[in-house]
């Protein structure tokens, strides 16, 4: 188990290039929305099911 | 929390690679930060949390189960985390975990602390708040256990660390069990403790034969500080001590024959790899192949069992 930990890790080059750095940060927003957008329908069928 | 400080970088991989990383403050990748929450381990704790959960005798509405799991998902990944930001210069002098985010400079501290706590505190209160405090508050127990008692204060100072940290492991079918009862019974402690005692044989198999890692960063694994012959033997005392405890949950009626029947077969398979592993010593240019199947059987031995009390349970649903 332990030893697959390093597997998790993504190996991509290192890059200072403006442009993949622009596209990481929108790719991890993208994430964070749908992050976000499923936590809200996820607290509005915690609360419909705590009411039935 | 925040005013902790991780121990200063002592490799100079670490050093370089996050000096790198501040001069051209590269963003944080939702791939780098997904990392970090230990994504395999994950795995396992959600199979023994949701094994906890099904296996208890009482049933909770599906979004709510759903909710239980991810919260114990989400605050495992939480404290994951807080262990890579504490461990990200020890992780860097090793080969296994050098490759990891915090290691190669691709995330900064700050920001894989800052992502930790908001996993761990965000988990903790969706469980209070959607399944009930009981549960959440076993959740915080078990952060706090990981990321403060084991990776801060034990793990860097006694050989015992695995035997202190197999808690941690411990605690997902506790808090499964809890979350669709309500209530700690003898059956969830009798789970605690099962994984509690199958820890150190699983984790000192995997040390045997990656022993120079550990001594090369310093921590005190038991074959690192006690030596190899000490270690084996323990393994060996651990699996006969798992040997009972695994048929515990059938002795005391939580469940069937299908499980005992399992639980003793996969538990008298773990303790012959475990004697092989205890008997031998290490010759030249040992490959260490009785220690990588004792480690192998172990994952297996684990999920087989919790698979097991599932399965019990609903074949004593279905009668």
């Amino acid at each position: 188990m332990a030893e697959n930990d390093a597997k998790n890790s993504p190996s991509e080059p290192f890059s200072a290039d403006p442009q993949a750095f622009e596209t990481i940060r929108r790719s991890r927003n993208r994430v964070l929305g749908l992050g976000l957008a499923a936590f809200v329908v996820l607290v509005f069928f915690i609360s419909i099911a705590k009411m039935s | 929390m925040t005013t902790m400080t991780p121990p200063t970088p002592s490799s100079g991989t670490a050093t370089a690679a996050g000096a790198n990383a501040a001069s051209v403050r590269r963003p944080a990748a939702w791939r780098d930060l997904f990392a970090l929450t230990k994504p395999r381990v994950m795995s396992l704790v959600i199979f023994t949390g949701l094994c906890g959960l099904i296996a208890a005798p009482e049933r909770i509405h599906p979004v709510l189960a759903f909710t239980a799991i991810l919260c114990i998902a989400v605050g495992a990944g939480g404290a994951a985390a807080l262990n890579q930001w504490w461990e990200a210069d020890i992780d860097a002098g090793m080969k296994r975990t050098a490759k990891r985010p915090l290691p190669q400079g691709r995330l900064d501290r700050t920001t894989a602390r800052d992502f930790a706590l908001v996993l761990c505190s965000g988990s903790v209160f969706l469980m209070g708040f959607a399944i009930g405090w009981l549960p959440a508050a076993i959740l915080a127990i078990s952060i706090v256990y990981y990321a403060v008692i084991y990776t801060i204060w034990l793990k860097p100072r006694t050989p015992q660390n695995i035997v202190i940290g197999g808690g941690a492991g411990a605690f997902p079918p506790l808090i499964g069990w809890v979350a669709a009862t309500g209530h700690i019974t003898a059956m969830p402690l009798v789970l605690f403790a099962i994984i509690f005692f199958w820890t150190p044989p699983h984790f000192w198999a995997l040390a045997l034969f990656v022993k120079s890692d550990y001594a090369k960063v310093g921590i005190p694994m038991m074959p690192v500080v006690a030596g190899e012959k000490s270690t084996r033997r323990q393994i060996m005392a651990y699996a006969v001590l798992l040997l009972p405890l695994s048929v515990a949950p059938w002795l005391i009626g939580g469940t069937g024959l299908l499980y005992g029947a399992s639980a003793l077969v996969l538990s008298l398979v773990f303790l012959a790899l475990s004697i092989r592993v205890g008997v031998r010593t290490r010759g030249e240019e040992d490959r260490m192949k009785p220690e990588k199947q004792l480690f192998a059987y172990s994952v297996l031995y684990l999920f087989a069992l919790f698979a097991a009390l599932v399965l019990d349970r609903f074949i004593v649903i279905g009668t």
